[in-house]
């Protein structure tokens, strides 16, 4: 199993200023498994995935891709962001390139593909997202669910071996939050590697392998995520949990 | 109104739009370059140019254009620097439009957001591919509207280099009064040829911008 570890984390320590955000956070994630960050708001879940991908510095700890440290001073941010998908809160599709064009900017430019090839992948992507009929709109002609299954499948055109989700979902009108997960869950049914920040309870439940519980800035716990969910260890993820439970109900 | 007067000084107008068109052609072009370094300058915070460039911005913005123009011409000719009436009046346009493009251009960049930036990144982008195909497209897009107001604001703005004895649109029509008193005629004709100068660049501007916006914006 050890040879399996695609992302690895070791004493992760990240300051904005004086104020700590992550406190020594420590974490494997190995080929094919589907890691959910847990967590109250403002404990460094994004901050975490945002440090694996190498857009917040570190100040002391590391982080190795395939057994390679990627947070060593001189890191090919180039290359490395390469084998990392990241799909973010707000989409962030490019408003002036179409669909087509947004999937294929990395392919084409970052990686140096033939057009042929890159685009018939990314058609083929887009045919199971079933958006391949929109292939020329502009992203403001898409809905916010449908521009953030573009978001991620343009992470995944470049073929990343490892996808982190950072709140996906969040800003997403219920009715389209079921569409962005359905596509995440398939991608989790084909074996790959995902770190998924959330707050979709019933999703976590249904994706994850396992569930990292984060608070103030370190791992208070991590299991199997149903042991989680039924049988949480610590008292701050039972009170977590709670939150999502209505006991009460009105007179 | 003497119409036989109109037709007699047809060629003279002609021949000045040319020139109008000539020195708006040099002063937007030689604008739009200046500008874009400047904002260049100010958007990526380059130590001591960007304050020699915010210093230049509130020279060029708060001293009238006429007083810049005088000063090139007659100013630098006292301390021995003579300058060709042309050359002087392409200077001080560029001088004067080079600050309003800096701006235009600063808005369209400080518009482009952070997480479009991040999100550049992340599939691998290097900062100068993030530039080209992420930043400055939307920036552009941005900065377009105002940028044809600047150029067309130029275009009008050469009717000072007739204080500089260039023999522009403005100079004629002043001349034509002072030697004939035709008033109405001449400045009719002036008015005319101004607007056959503008409104075909406003169109052709209008259309380019909506071209140009058309992806990020719809119409």
């Amino acid at each position: 199993m050890e040879q399996d570890i695609l992302l690895e984390i070791n004493q992760l320590h990240k300051n904005y200023d004086d104020r700590t955000v992550l406190n020594g956070v420590n974490l494997k994630v190995h080929k094919g498994e589907v890691v959910v960050i847990l967590g109250p708001s403002g404990c460094g879940k994004s901050t975490l995935l945002r440090c694996i991908n190498g857009l917040e510095p570190i100040q002391s700890g590391d982080i190795s891709l395939d057994g390679q440290s990627i947070s060593a001073a001189g890191t090919d941010w180039h290359l490395v962001r390469q084998k990392i998908g990241m799909v973010f809160q707000s989409y962030d599709l490019f408003p002036h390139m179409t669909i087509l064009e947004n999937i294929l900017l990395g392919p084409l430019k970052v990686q140096k593909r033939s057009q042929e090839e890159a685009t018939r992948q990314a058609e083929a992507l887009l045919e199971r997202i079933g958006l391949l009929d929109r292939k020329d709109a502009f992203p403001r002609q898409l809905s916010g669910g449908q521009k953030q299954r573009v978001a991620i499948v343009r992470a995944l055109c470049m073929n990343p071996e490892v996808m982190l989700f950072d709140e996906v979902t969040a800003a997403l009108d219920p009715e389209m939050v079921r569409e962005v997960l359905d596509v995440m869950l398939g991608l989790a049914k084909q074996g790959m590697t995902m770190v998924i920040v959330t707050h979709e309870m019933g999703f976590a439940k249904a994706v994850a392998d396992k569930v990292v519980f984060i608070d103030e800035g370190k791992i208070v716990e991590e299991s199997d995520a149903e042991l989680f969910f039924t049988d949480p260890k610590t008292d701050r993820a039972k009170q977590f949990l709670n939150i999502f439970n209505f006991n009460e109900e009105k007179g | 109104m003497d119409f036989g007067f109109i037709i007699q000084s047809l060629p003279l107008y002609w021949k000045a739009a040319q020139l109008t068109l000539t020195i708006s052609v040099w002063a937007i072009g030689l604008s739009l370059l200046l500008g874009f370094f400047c904002s260049l300058i100010l958007y990526f915070q380059v130590p001591v140019l960007s304050l020699i460039v915010k210093i230049y911005i509130e020279i060029s913005r708060n001293t009238p254009s006429l007083i810049q123009l005088f000063f090139l011409y007659y100013g630098l000719t006292q301390i021995g620097l003579k300058l060709e009436a042309e050359l002087c009046a392409v200077a001080g346009l560029t001088f004067l439009g080079g600050s309003y493009m800096a701006e235009a251009f600063r808005s369209g960049l400080e518009a482009v957001g952070k997480t479009q930036i991040e999100s550049g990144l992340s599939i691998g982008l290097s900062r100068s591919q993030l530039v080209r195909y992420v930043i400055f497209p939307q920036a552009f897009s941005v900065s377009m509207p105002a940028l044809e107001a600047n150029a067309i604001f130029l275009i009008k703005e050469t009717s000072i280099v007739s204080a500089v004895a260039l023999p522009d649109l403005m100079f004629i029509a002043k001349d034509l009064i002072g030697m004939y008193y035709s008033t109405k005629e001449a400045l009719t004709l002036l008015v005319l040829f101004y607007l056959i100068l503008l409104l075909p660049v406003s169109l052709l501007l209008t259309a380019l911008e909506r071209k140009v916006r058309y992806g990020q914006f719809g119409n």
